[in-house]
């Protein structure tokens, strides 16, 4: 039962309540690195390996070490995890993989500072998921995020050529298509519901 | 001196307007603008850490060291956001629900981040204190004008209070993510249209 919890929060994740699409998380980065299909990859993937460990971490020290008395602690002890983890990556990666290395090292400072990571670890303290269904949520969150970008970045290859009113090119256009996608997941809305 | 103040609440305010012209803080500016009342909440709350985070971040230059400036920076943030979330709780318990993690988020909205690097970090207290107030009000008044259409369109509604009879059938696109976008898209578009005339550009 818990397992099938976790999966139907991971399905829920990705398409019915999409972090970017529904939640409105990790903007800054969206409309600025979604210029590129490869970069969006890099980042895409970088941000689901950080939420879904960030996700886990966070759960066990908000549930072993915060409760009950240092709870409006979270905020500020999540961040420090949140950075801490990415340090340590990325000083793992440069050792172990320069393949790895020069793929994802320039998106991970970027993270620290991503809403949706720290966003996701909010939710799960708010929504009361278990151990489980809090890697999964980060997982799924992270998938969606990915799909998202890479699908903005598909987009946005597509309309470089094309003529755009003057005062919307960039952001503006960028927050259109990103309106229409929103729309389009809607259409998912109803196949689970997350409490 | 006074130069300097009126200069720095008009790039605050409009000409390096943190929201449409840098497209910082995007986040929270999309999500709370469903609802007026919610959004005036947010915004006060932004004001104030904004404000307080730059002045304190401004007097403690010269002890943090440059190295670790960035978590310093967002452990001031983060504690000042603390006592936001706390007031809130204590007084304003629904809003404070319905807002949920974006009172927390306050953190990592980029503007916060922006001021304390571009500003904060090389001038003096006071002139920070302003900076913070003018970005501050600057997002402000974006978020509070598309919260208004939004909730006009989408709930009929102002402050909950009823404005549209029944006649008026309700948008519920606008109060859902799409309109937040698109009135955000179009927010952008005007803004811009009208900086770019006062530059003579157009």
């Amino acid at each position: 039962m818990t397992f099938l919890g976790a999966f139907a929060v991971f399905f829920a994740a990705i398409f019915t309540n999409n972090i970017l699409l529904t939640n409105y998380l990790g903007m800054c980065s969206f409309l600025s690195v979604s210029r590129e299909v490869k970069t969006s990859v890099g980042l895409g993937a970088a941000v689901t390996f950080v939420m879904a460990f960030t996700s886990a971490i966070n759960w066990a020290v908000y549930h072993y070490l915060l409760v009950p008395d240092l709870v409006y602690l979270r905020y500020i002890v999540f961040i420090v995890v949140i950075a801490a983890f990415v340090q340590i990556v990325e000083m793992i990666i440069e050792r172990v993989s320069d393949v790895l290395y020069a793929a994802l090292g320039i998106f991970l400072p970027l993270i620290t500072v991503n809403c949706a990571i720290l966003g996701v670890s909010l939710f799960m303290v708010i929504r009361e998921y278990t151990f489980l269904q809090s890697f999964a949520f980060g997982l799924g969150s992270g998938l969606g995020w990915m799909l998202a970008i890479i699908a903005m970045a598909g987009i946005r290859r597509k309309i470089a050529k094309s003529p755009i009113p003057r005062g919307l090119e960039g952001a503006g256009i960028t927050l259109i298509i990103a309106g229409i996608m929103a729309m389009a997941f809607v259409g998912f809305s109803g196949m689970i519901t997350l409490g | 001196m006074k130069g300097n103040t009126k200069k720095l609440f008009r790039d605050g305010l409009f000409k390096n307007n943190p929201v449409f012209i840098q497209i910082l803080g995007i986040c929270s500016t999309l999500a709370v603008t469903n609802r007026v009342k919610n959004t005036v909440v947010m915004v006060a709350g932004l004001l104030f850490v904004v404000a307080l985070s730059n002045l304190t971040i401004s007097l403690l230059r010269k002890a943090i060291p440059s190295r670790v400036r960035m978590m310093a920076e967002v452990l001031i943030i983060a504690s000042f956001v603390i006592i936001v979330d706390i007031v809130l709780k204590a007084y304003l318990w629904d809003i404070s629900k319905q807002l949920g993690p974006y009172v927390g988020l306050i953190i990592t909205n980029c503007i916060i981040m922006g001021r304390a690097e571009a500003f904060a970090i090389s001038n003096p207290p006071w002139p920070s204190f302003l900076d913070g107030i003018a970005s501050g009000l600057g997002y402000a008044y974006v978020l509070v004008s598309i919260a208004i259409v939004r909730e006009l369109l989408g709930n009929g509604t102002l402050w909950e209070i009823q404005i549209l009879g029944d006649w008026w059938v309700k948008w519920t696109m606008m109060v859902m993510a799409s309109g937040a976008f698109f009135m955000l898209a179009l927010f952008i578009w005007i803004m811009k249209g009208i900086v770019f005339r006062e530059r003579g550009e157009a």
